[in-house]
Formats: C-alpha cells, sequence, structure tokens
C-alpha cells in the first residue's frame, strides 16, 4: 500500500512540475475510471488481460522462473483466437467460444512451453529466450493478420483479421465483462492449484530450493516446462478474451505493452494469486482514467506509465520505502524481500 | 602489479569461461574451441570475400550495416559484461539505452552541440548504473527485479516526455575517413570509413579487454564475482567496488544510447531501443564475457540484422519480412539454448546474489 501512495505522490510531484493541477488531473482520473456504468465497465475490460498477464507472471515466479514472455504468449492467444473466432462458421455459442478461449490458451501454452522445456533441458535462460519469444511472436502475428487471415472486405488495407463470428464473441452484462469474470476464476484456480496440491507443492519447493526439490524425488525439469506452460495459457488465455470480448478481432500491434504490465501486476501482489485482482483492477482503473485524465487537465496519459515503474520501484525495493517514511527497523520484522531463488545461469 | 600471467596457451587464466571448462584439454597447443573458431573464422571470411567478387556494392552496404549494428551491441554486452564480471545481472541495458538515447537527443537538439549530446548520453548512463548499483548493491534488492525497474522506468519517462515536434536541428555524426585504410577493399569501407563513435566504440573493446584480463582492476572484478567472501579476505571492498564497476558500466551502455540517436538514427522514437538490450546480454553470453569475444559475437548478429535490411530493400527473395524479421531472435534463442547444451559455459559463481558484510 504504502509503495503505491508513493507512486501516486511522486507522479503529482512531475503532474505539478508540468504545470498542471494535480487535483483536477487525479480526480478525472478516478471519474474516468470508475465514475458511471461505462466507465466502469472500460476499468474492468483493461484490468482482466493485466490480471491474466499478472498471473502468468506470478504463476511461474512460484517456481523460481522470471517470465517477461506474457507479451509474446498473449499476442499468440489474442491471435489463434481471432484465427478460430472468425475462421469457424456455424457453430453453436457453446462450441465455438469454448473452443476458440481453448486455441488461444493452448497457443499461449505453446509459445511458454519452449522457453521451459529449453530451459529444462540446455539450462537457457528463460529472461532471455522469452524476451526473444516476445519478438519472434510480434513478427508471427503480424504476418498472420497482414497475409493468410487479413479482413479482405471492402478496402481494409490495416493487418487485421475480420470480426469474429457472433458465436465466438464474449458477453458482456452491463457493467461487467464476461472475461473479468474468467479472470477471477483464473486466479482463484490458481491459488488453489499452488496452496492446495501436490503439483503446486512440487511447483513452490522447485521456486524455494531446486537443488532440495530434486533431492525430494520432485522432476525439476518437468516442473520448470510445465510452469512455463501453465503460465503461457493463463497470459494466452487473457490474449484471446482481448480479441474475442474487446476488440471482435486480431489487429497487429494493438496489444503491444499489455503483457509487460503483467510484471508490475505480479509485483504489486508479491506474486499472491489473489492479491493480483485487486493490482490489475488499480492498473486498470488507471489505465481507463488516463484518457480522460488528458481530456480534462492535458496531463499526457503516459504520466501511467511513470507511476507504474514508481510503484514497482517501492515494491522492488522495500527499504526505499522504510527510509523514506522514516521507519524504524523492527528486529523481528520478517523478510519480505522479493527473491527468484536461482540465479541467473541454471 | 602482481598479477601473473601463464603463457598465453588459453586466454588470461581466472575468470575466462573457456578455460576453466576446458581444463587442461590443450596445454601447449590450441583449445579444440579455439581450434574450431579459427577455422569458423577462415571459413566466414572466404565466404565474404567470395560474396565481395560476386556483388561487391551489396556486400559492402552488408558489412556496413553488420558493424553498424554491431557497436551497439558491443557496448551494451560490455556494460553487462563488466556488471556479471562482478557479479551483478544487468538486465536494465535495455533501459539504459532508452533513457541515454533520449537526453541525448534531447541535450543536442537543445544545445546545437552533438559532443554536448554524447555527454548527456555517457552521464545519463552512468546515473542509471549508480541506480541499479543502489538497487542491486546497496539495497540488495533482487537484481532480476531492479534491471525491470529501470526497462519499465526508461519506457515510461522516455514516453512522458517525447516531444513529437522536435528534431535534431543537424545531421548526425558523419563517416570519417581514415587515410589509405578506407581504400582497402571488402573491409575499407566498413570499418575505416565509419562515424566517430564507431571508432571509439573500437578502442574500448581493446581497452577494455586488457584491462578486464590483464590488469588489477580486472582480477579484482573477476574476484568478487566469483568469490566475494573470500576477496574480502584480501582486503577487496566488495561493496565498494560493485558499486563503482556497475556504475562505470552503465556508462558504456548510455555511450551506446548516444550512439543509437546521435550517430545510428539521427532522432529519437519512442521505445527505439528495440530489444537490443536485451540482444546485447545474448552477445555478451555468446562472447564469453570478454569484450573481444563480445564484438565477434556482435558482430555476426549484426551481420544477421543487416541481411535483414537487405532483404527488405530488393526482392531477391521471396521471405516475407516479417520472418527475415524474426531471424536475429531466433538466432539468439538456438545460440543461447546451443551454448548451454554443448558450450560448456560457466558463470561466475557468486552471480545473482547479494553480498552482506558480516
Amino acid at each position: 500500500m504504502a509503495s503505491v501512495v508513493l507512486g501516486l505522490v511522486l507522479g503529482a510531484v512531475l503532474i505539478a512540475v508540468q504545470g498542471h493541477s494535480v487535483s483536477s488531473a487525479y480526480s478525472a482520473l478516478v471519474l474516468g475510471g470508475a465514475g458511471d456504468a461505462d466507465a466502469l465497465l472500460r476499468t474492468l475490460q483493461k484490468a482482466t488481460p493485466l490480471v491474466f498477464g499478472g498471473l502468468a507472471v506470478a504463476f511461474a515466479f512460484k517456481a523460481g522462473l522470471f517470465n517477461i514472455g506474457g507479451q509474446g504468449q498473449l499476442l499468440v492467444g489474442a491471435a489463434f483466437a481471432a484465427g478460430v473466432g472468425f475462421g469457424l462458421e456455424g457453430l453453436p455459442l457453446v462450441v465455438h467460444l469454448p473452443l476458440a478461449l481453448l486455441v488461444g490458451a493452448a497457443a499461449g501454452a505453446a509459445w511458454g512451453a519452449i522457453a521451459g522445456v529449453l530451459k529444462a533441458t540446455s539450462g537457457a535462460h528463460e529472461v532471455i529466450v522469452t524476451i526473444m519469444l516476445n519478438f519472434v511472436a510480434g513478427n508471427l502475428t503480424d504476418w498472420l493478420a497482414a497475409n493468410p487471415w487479413q479482413d479482405r472486405s471492402g478496402s481494409n488495407i490495416i493487418a487485421r483479421t475480420p470480426l469474429v463470428q457472433p458465436s465466438a464473441e464474449i458477453p458482456t452484462w452491463g457493467w461487467l465483462p464476461a472475461g473479468f469474470v474468467l479472470a477471477v476464476i483464473a486466479a482463484f484456480a490458481c491459488w488453489f492449484i499452488l496452496e492446495r496440491t501436490t503439483y503446486g507443492f512440487e511447483v513452490r519447493s522447485v521456486g524455494a530450493n531446486r537443488h532440495a526439490a530434486r533431492y525430494a524425488g520432485i522432476s525439476v525439469g518437468w516442473i520448470m516446462a510445465s510452469t512455463m506452460a501453465v503460465a503461457g495459457l493463463l497470459a494466452g488465455l487473457g490474449g484471446a478474451i482481448e480479441s474475442l470480448g474487446v476488440d471482435g478481432r486480431f489487429e497487429a500491434g494493438v496489444n503491444v505493452g499489455l503483457g509487460f504490465e503483467g510484471i508490475t501486476i505480479a509485483l504489486l501482489a508479491r506474486t499472491n494469486p489473489i492479491a493480483v485482482i485487486p493490482a490489475g483492477l488499480l492498473v486498470g482503473l488507471m489505465e481507463a482514467g488516463a484518457a480522460k485524465m488528458q481530456f480534462e487537465s492535458g496531463v499526457a496519459p503516459e504520466i501511467i506509465d511513470v507511476i507504474q515503474a514508481l510503484i514497482l520501484l517501492f515494491v522492488a525495493a522495500p527499504l526505499i520505502v522504510r527510509w523514506l517514511l522514516r521507519l524504524r527497523d523492527r528486529p523481528d520484522a520478517p523478510d519480505r524481500r522479493l527473491t527468484l531463488g536461482a540465479g541467473w545461469g541454471r | 602489479m602482481t598479477v601473473t600471467h601463464d603463457g598465453g596457451t588459453h586466454d588470461a587464466g581466472a575468470g575466462s569461461a573457456a578455460s576453466a571448462a576446458s581444463g587442461n584439454a590443450g596445454v601447449r597447443g590450441w583449445s579444440p574451441q579455439r581450434m574450431w573458431s579459427v577455422a569458423g573464422a577462415v571459413v566466414l571470411v572466404a565466404c565474404v570475400w567470395g560474396f565481395y567478387a560476386w556483388d561487391g556494392a551489396q556486400t559492402t552496404a552488408v558489412l556496413g550495416g553488420t558493424v553498424r549494428a554491431a557497436t551497439l551491441l558491443v557496448l551494451g554486452a560490455m556494460c553487462g559484461m563488466i556488471g556479471e564480471r562482478s557479479g551483478i545481472v544487468n538486465i536494465g541495458i535495455e533501459g539504459q539505452f532508452l533513457m541515454s538515447a533520449f537526453t541525448a537527443f534531447t541535450v543536442a537538439s537543445m544545445s546545437g552541440s552533438l559532443f554536448l549530446g554524447v555527454v548527456a548520453g555517457v552521464s545519463t548512463g552512468l546515473a542509471m548504473g549508480w541506480m541499479l548499483a543502489a538497487m542491486s548493491v546497496g539495497l540488495r534488492t533482487d537484481q532480476i527485479i531492479a534491471g525491470t525497474v529501470l526497462n519499465i522506468a526508461a519506457l515510461g519517462l522516455t514516453s512522458f516526455f517525447y516531444d513529437r515536434g522536435r528534431s535534431l536541428g543537424q545531421p548526425k555524426y558523419q563517416s570519417i575517413e581514415l587515410g589509405p585504410l578506407a581504400d582497402l577493399p571488402v573491409v575499407g569501407t566498413a570499418l575505416f570509413n565509419r562515424p566517430p563513435l564507431t571508432y571509439l566504440a573500437l578502442v574500448l573493446v581493446v581497452v577494455l579487454h586488457v584491462l578486464l584480463l590483464r590488469s588489477v582492476w580486472g582480477m579484482r572484478t573477476t574476484a568478487i564475482g566469483e568469490h566475494p567472501g573470500a576477496a574480502a579476505t584480501v582486503g577487496i571492498d566488495v561493496i565498494r567496488l560493485r558499486y563503482w564497476n556497475v556504475t562505470l558500466a552503465g556508462g558504456l551502455a548510455g555511450l551506446g544510447g548516444a550512439y543509437l540517436a546521435l550517430e545510428s538514427v539521427g532522432t529519437f522514437t519512442r521505445a527505439m531501443s528495440g530489444g537490443r538490450g536485451f540482444l546485447a546480454l545474448a552477445v555478451m553470453i555468446f562472447g564469453r564475457r570478454t569484450p573481444l569475444g563480445a564484438y565477434a559475437a556482435a558482430l555476426f548478429f549484426g551481420f544477421t540484422t543487416a541481411l535483414q535490411g537487405q532483404f527488405q530493400l530488393n526482392d531477391t527473395f521471396d521471405i516475407p519480412a516479417q520472418f527475415v524479421g524474426m531471424l536475429p531472435f531466433v538466432v539468439t534463442i538456438i545460440v543461447v539454448a546451443a551454448a548451454g547444451l554443448f558450450g560448456r559455459m560457466r558463470d561466475p559463481a557468486a552471480l545473482g546474489q547479494p553480498y552482506e558484510v558480516r
């Protein structure tokens, strides 16, 4: 909490330095994100991929893996779900929509698994591999949207797919998008898997100490590969919902950056799956309200990115917060530093 | 100066991954790794020569593009390797590039002096390096998270302060011909008719190679990355040296950012570093954390980038641009995976672990 407040305070300083009114900027931000039903719908729609992206990072974190590949996993999920969404005709909703979601999730899982399998077999660091896979996914989905799956109707020259069939659209109930409900379910499912199943215990063991886990008879390679697949599945599902529920199609370059925000969300939530929900809502609200803030007070919406970075900094380095707030060190305070356990190499 | 050296069979003892892994494989002769590298280099030179004879203009263009891309990569890789040799992972090179490209461009545009722009870029790199050191050495934050903070902060800040209307207001750094050297066939234009920062980077590669592998500072740096506890017992101030190294290394990335904005491109655009800070990490690993090795690796990666540009310019091959665009990244994945499978790479032993004075 202190990190969020400090981030907002420093953001306010930046806004004031630029010569804008802080109070009108922040009130427009909140009103734009939660002022009425439309605003709330926007916030929940923005929060959905953030929650999925946050889960994709948080889940991998539990196994000591840093998944920076949410971006690429989200992109392939979004593209392939849209492909199934517009490509298949005449299916009933109960078949078509789950199928499209499933294909998007599977594409994300496969993308995540590449990094996991390489890590398990050759020790290739997942940070480098997932970042590279982001670029590969960006190029691959651009090509899909510009060539085989391009919308050829009318005079369209934009690299985007046709609109998905009505039978593959995710419904919205008033201000509540069904995709957000899925995100909440996914968060609780992650918590259950991690905290209440044998598999989750093995994942956490590998994250805590992979050598000890190996001695305990846990197949570390399998856990690393499957954890990255689950992480990719979550991000891919977020991308699929973005295509089927928000944009109605896949368009090249539209979802850029969404996957990276998952890192902020996961760290903000201290990698706790349930806490990912409020973290996603907070950032979703800021993003939904940014347009209104720019309209009413002239503050560039990129201030949101700056505030996010500041919050992340304070979450990552709790010592800065303690120093800034002049908190006294309690000798019995638990060490709440976030660590990824294993180092760089293997 | 009490550095001893065992006489040149493998490059400079202590920290070299190659010598650590190959052990005594080639005590008096060449190690298999070195033989393969030399064989590869000979084949490569032969190929380049052949292509040059076949189509001189295009080969020159590709070689020029190779050196241009390699300069940025090797600067980032050197920044990364100084950190890693001292035990600090720097995944924030991307952010250091971006932030210093931004300040270099802005200062050069406002002051009308490219040199002041370079100074601003290097200073920004130093400041970002210090921030990374403060987080990962001082506050003992997880190093990968600390680097990610730098990346996200750089993207946010440069987007926030980005001024679409601003232009450099003067030509970017122009090429300087190095006398008769520039008239050499094949490499003349590519290596000896370049703008000033490229020459500076080349000099830095050689100087840093000698410093890292031959100087007291280089040995101490290796020591605090391998076994900080042992280094401390012989009187090295681990925390202090790590602070200095990570901060100064940031200056190299800052030079890279200035190079990107003022020499390679000549303007600033949002997220213009485009993942090359991460590619630099792969270059560093591929180059076995030595500057000369990294430059060879950077040339290889630069070659794939230049090839991509050349493919897009002429339609010799009917490959979609997106697939050519994947090339450097796919190559990186393969290289990193292969390095793990076959390369017998070994990281500095204390890499990624915060050091606490007890």
